[in-house]
């Protein structure tokens, strides 16, 4: 390793007046003058805007001229100016990780507008942070790697197939890898769909059909994703299939699982027969109409309760679609739904609650406190609206119990390093902004995996799942960034401490070695291991200690 | 959105409509109309200080007119592109009059008062259509007061209201405070003017004015007990049937917050469901309640008056008790339904797609991405109300179906 701050060390500056943004607030004179006084400073140029195309010629000109080996630039964040500015140094012939940048506008003249002072003295003092930290620059490089255009899907579920069709249509060989004897989860157990008001068979044996003769989709059925190791471009996942193993590269893996529906065993006295769950109605409805013509259904059984808070989202609407079809096939049936909030969001799901309300389903609020009661033949509730507890015979309950994860998420999270929350499903890299995406590269969720869906969203979540993966796919190679960790195999106690903080699953231990090791590709750069570590094995580049060290120095020494 | 700015392959006309469309899969033709900044692009550095000598001020419609603006401007320090724009009709030099305040100040040389609109055209193989959606107009209920009763406002003012970029930066001063106290500030100045004149009334009239509001000064005070008032023109008739799906949570979300803000706040939620669909959602509900004190009642609204210390007073059934009642508030927050884009219907004439009854460009639930045109997409609230994680998604979905088309050469033309 090179001695650092070294006396060849040839630095440039370039403050950056911002408009009046800095020179406003700041005096830059005196910080154009600080700036020549700093060890290893050569060169020190004031600009107008330096972000502007003059600006960045006249560091493009400076580097060569001055022969400088490190550029400091001081102005705004680095949040958006870094990039152009690193590749400024690059287009020069400067490695561009031995740059730096100090802002000092979002942190000196916009936070001390009205002290001209002490804002230039704290903007000397960032100034000088950079310069120190600049001295003690390394080269660092950004590793090009090859990697698979192939991709593999986990679950043959609506939603794993919508993603299939499109990556396969994009032109990438997809292996669609599922569980069970045929495709299609859920919609095999289904009667009707609505808002499409159709059999699923429809929709189903379209898909299976044209993904059957899609020359690049590659079915497994009666397969599991076994095993898998690699990373992001690089992953090679082992399929089994009665014991039988095949292993495939890809580049992407797409989580499409699904969910299955909660069995209400001890709940408002279920027993398959005449206190059943939807899931056990449309069954009974795909033989032929039903013959109960009291039907009660109760909602939120299992969900929006102490064990599992959450709102399955898709249970009220399969209980307004099963009243509606109940009613069309005998408009003579009584049905009665006890519910707590009727969840029929958006457009299509409205039309169909005012449709069941037009043909005279009748629902019912209710107060989890003071829940129903299933007796024989009847179901007495307290009715919030007339303010007493009311009975209405029936002949068969219909429980609304919610999807819940499939037994199989625990080991898929485990095996893919991507987490799941307290109810079993996979969570996403960001709630709002990542919501098919996982913290970690190269791993894609879509459909009830990531939370109850209908079909309409699992499909769009399956195509966006998709779309989300072709921006891996469709490169022609992966670079990772020069801030990546490295640990020292050498002094590293296999501690697992960094395993445990890293957010993006970017280490792996090595039993054998009893070594922990980063996975450049995943790695952010983050610096939550170089933290942790008890034994400073773990380092960032581009933050090393002495580096930052160097920075806290010059900081304390004014 | 600086992802979007910064990204090789994107870019950004900003400022621009459609104005001309042609062809078919494969093969559109875009005319694309770019509205005259009288900025150039390419030199503006968005440093705001044209927009700090600036001598003409203008109502702020990005906060509501709640606070002004200059006449170049920028709606927001973190927009893209990162550009500032003359408002043609508030500029003096563009109306015929003299000033020229910005382009001297300007040292990136970037105002230009002759810059013309200009037009681009494309060529490209595929449209997504992601026009979104419109905040209600909530004076078309007029049992409610909006617009005429100062502290009823509309979800959006109350986002304005509650940002720390807003124009109360954050705190819950009620919009008839701002008011009162904004034309307090101005009437000194008229009175002045109006000394010069030869007739006394102007003068009169306005110090009656100004005597009227310091007495007014005692009914200032910030917004402590709130209610909102949920499917305002959603789910009724009149307006839209659709549920707009997004309000539940945005009012849950504007009440917490208001509660973080100002720890004395007390929120008051009435509804006809709370449709908490959403990952998290209903946590975050039931959260509200316990951790913020948010009440939650089940009741339409029938009426909002106001008594005269400017509190909305709210009468509603309440179905639980099964009686009508009135609460005086603070505010009133409506959570405006998510009405179609006003130029959707331009659009869809453009473009020949299909939209639905309510305004919404049409798609089946098997192809949610699909217009009734191949090879044009759409997502977002132009296709119907959703959230933002709902919206991400789908945008990912139709950028799918897109490549499809580009990739296979407008084949792939199924799901
Ligand atoms: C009773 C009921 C009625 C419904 N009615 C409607 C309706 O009318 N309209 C509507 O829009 N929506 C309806 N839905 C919702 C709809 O069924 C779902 O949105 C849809 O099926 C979700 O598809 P998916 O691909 O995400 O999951 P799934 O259909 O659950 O598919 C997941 C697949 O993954 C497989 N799998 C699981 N583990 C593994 C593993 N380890 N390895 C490989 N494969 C695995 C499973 O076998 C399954 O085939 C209803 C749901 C229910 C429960
Ligand atoms: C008060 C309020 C609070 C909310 N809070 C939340 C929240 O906390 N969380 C959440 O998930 N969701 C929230 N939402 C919902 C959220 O706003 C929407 O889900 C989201 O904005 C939809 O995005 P979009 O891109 O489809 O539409 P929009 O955000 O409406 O964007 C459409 C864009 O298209 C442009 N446009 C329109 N017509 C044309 C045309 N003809 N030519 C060119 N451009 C055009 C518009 O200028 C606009 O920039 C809230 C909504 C409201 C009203
Ligand atoms: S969708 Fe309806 S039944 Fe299902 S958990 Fe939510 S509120 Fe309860
Ligand atoms: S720097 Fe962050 S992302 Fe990289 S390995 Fe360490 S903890 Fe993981
Ligand atoms: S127009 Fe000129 S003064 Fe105004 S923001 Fe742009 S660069 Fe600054
Ligand atoms: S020329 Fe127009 S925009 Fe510029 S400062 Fe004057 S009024 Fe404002
Ligand atoms: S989301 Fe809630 S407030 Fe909005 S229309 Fe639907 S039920 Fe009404």
């Amino acid at each position: 390793m090179k001695d650092t701050a070294k006396s060849d060390v040839r630095i440039g500056v370039f403050v950056c007046d911002c408009g009046s943004n800095i020179a406003g607030y700041l005096e830059m004179k005196e910080l154009v003058e600080y700036s020549k006084t700093l060890p290893n400073v050569v060169f020190v140029q004031e600009n107008l805007y330096t972000c502007s195309e003059g600006g960045i010629n006249e560091i493009k000109q400076a580097i060569p001229k001055h022969n400088l080996n490190r550029v400091v630039v001081a102005s705004c964040t680095p949040r958006t100016h870094e990039p152009l500015f690193m590749s400024a140094c690059e287009e020069a012939g400067l490695n561009p990780y031995l740059f730096e940048m100090a802002n000092i506008r979002d942190q000196c003249s916009w936070v001390h507008m009205r002290e001209r002072e002490t804002g230039t003295e704290r903007a000397k003092a960032q100034i000088g942070m950079a310069v120190a930290k600049a001295a003690r620059l390394r080269e660092l490089k950004r590793i090009q790697l090859n990697l698979s255009h192939n991709a593999v899907i986990i679950g043959g579920g609506v939603s794993g197939m919508s993603a299939a069709m499109a990556l396969g249509n994009m032109g990438y060989e997809v292996d669609l890898v599922e569980k069970e004897g045929k495709l299609g989860g859920l919609l095999n157990d289904l009667n009707m769909i609505l808002p499409s008001n159709e059999p699923p068979e429809r929709l189903l044996n379209d898909l299976v059909a044209r993904l059957e003769t899609n020359p690049k989709v590659n079915i497994h059925l009666n397969s599991i994703v076994s095993k898998t190791e690699g990373y992001v471009g690089n992953y090679v996942a082992t399929i089994s299939k009665n014991g039988e193993e095949l292993k495939v590269k890809c580049g992407i893996i797409i989580v499409a699982l699904g969910a299955r529906v909660l069995t209400p065993e001890g709940l408002y006295g279920y027993n398959g027969k005449d206190v059943i769950t939807h899931l056990e109605l449309e069954s009974l409805l795909r033989k032929g109409p039903i013959q109960s013509k009291n039907i009660v259904m109760i909602q939120c059984v299992g969900s929006r309760c102490a064990e599992r808070a959450y709102c399955s989202r898709i249970c009220c609407m399969t209980a307004v679609k099963n009243a509606l079809l109940i009613k069309e096939a005998d408009p003579t049936a009584r049905i009665t739904v006890l519910y707590r909030d009727m969840q029929m969001y958006g457009v299509e799901l409205e039309e169909m609650f005012r449709k069941a309300k037009q043909v005279g389903v009748r629902f019912v609020t209710f107060d989890p406190e003071k829940a129903p009661v299933v007796k024989d033949g009847s179901v007495s509730v307290y009715h919030l609206r007339m303010g007493k507890e009311v009975s209405i015979p029936c002949e068969l309950v219909v429980l609304s119990t919610p999807l819940i994860a499939q037994e199989d998420a625990p080991e898929v999270s485990t095996m893919l390093k991507v987490p799941i929350n307290e109810n079993g499903f996979f969570l996403e890299g960001h709630v709002k902004l990542k919501p098919l995406d996982f913290a970690t590269d190269g791993v894609y969720l879509c459909g009830n995996a990531r939370y109850p869906s209908t079909i309409r969203e699992a499909i769009g979540q399956g195509l966006g799942a998709a779309s989300r993966a072709a921006g891996v796919l469709s490169k022609d190679a992966l670079f990772t960034s020069g801030i990546v960790a490295d640990i020292n195999a050498q002094t590293c106690c296999g501690c697992l401490g960094c395993v445990a903080v890293c957010p993006y699953g970017a280490i792996n231990f090595f039993p054998e070695r009893g070594v922990c090791q980063v996975n450049k590709v995943l790695c952010k750069g983050c610096g939550g291991c170089a933290a942790t570590c008890p034994s400073s094995s773990a380092r960032l580049d581009g933050f090393s200690n002495e580096q930052i060290y160097a920075q806290i120095e010059k900081a304390l020494a004014g | 959105m600086l992802d979007v700015g910064r990204h090789p392959k994107v870019n950004v006309l900003a400022y621009s409509e459609i104005r001309e469309f042609s062809g078919q899969i494969g093969d559109f033709k875009v005319k694309v109309l770019k509205k005259a900044r009288y900025v150039d692009p390419s030199r503006c550095t968005a440093c705001g200080a044209c927009a700090e000598k600036c001598p003409t001020k203008v109502p702020n419609e990005f906060n509501f007119g709640l606070d002004d603006r200059k006449a170049i401007y920028k709606d927001y320090a973190q927009g893209i592109p990162s550009v500032y724009t003359i408002d043609p009709n508030n500029c003096k030099v563009i109306q015929g009059g003299k000033c020229g305040v910005c382009a001297k100040v300007c040292q990136a040389k970037a105002v230009d008062y002759e810059q013309k609109d200009s037009e681009v055209e494309l060529n490209v193989a595929t449209v997504i259509v992601s026009t979104g959606y419109e905040l209600f107009d909530a004076t078309q209920i007029p049992e409610y007061g909006y617009g005429k009763l100062p502290n009823v406002i509309s979800s959006l003012e109350m986002e304005r209201l509650l940002s720390a970029g807003g124009p109360t930066k954050g705190h819950l001063t009620r919009p008839s405070t701002i008011r009162f106290e904004k034309r307090l500030k101005e009437l000194p100045k008229l009175i002045k003017k109006a000394e010069k004149s030869e007739d006394p009334t102007e003068k009169n009239k306005l110090e009656e004015e100004a005597k009227w509001l310091e007495e007014q000064t005692h009914k200032h005070h910030t917004a402590t007990k709130l209610g909102f008032i949920q499917c305002v023109g959603s789910r009724d008739f009149r307006f839209h049937k659709y549920c707009s799906s997004y309000c539940c949570m945005h009012s849950i979300k504007e009440a917490i917050i208001a509660r973080e803000h100002e720890s004395s706040t007390e929120s008051f939620i009435f509804y006809m469901d709370l449709r908490t669909v959403g990952k998290g959602f209903e946590e975050y509900k039931v959260r509200g309640a316990k951790v913020s004190g948010l009440k939650y009642i089940r009741g339409r609204i029938a009426e909002i008056m106001q008594d005269e210390e400017y509190n909305p007073v709210v009468y509603y059934e309440d179905t639980e008790q099964r009686k009508v009642v009135g609460m005086s508030l603070d505010m009133v927050i409506l959570a405006n339904a998510c009405s179609p884009s006003k130029g959707i219907s331009q659009i869809s004439t453009l473009l020949g797609i299909e939209l639905d009854e309510n305004g919404f460009v049409s798609t089946h639930p098997n192809k949610p991405l699909d217009t009734s045109v191949p090879g044009i997409f759409t997502c977002g609230c132009a296709q119907g109300p959703i959230d933002i994680p709902e919206s991400v998604a789908q945008a990912s979905s139709a950028a799918a179906r897109a490549a499809e088309v580009v990739m296979t050469g407008g084949l792939a033309l199924a799901v």
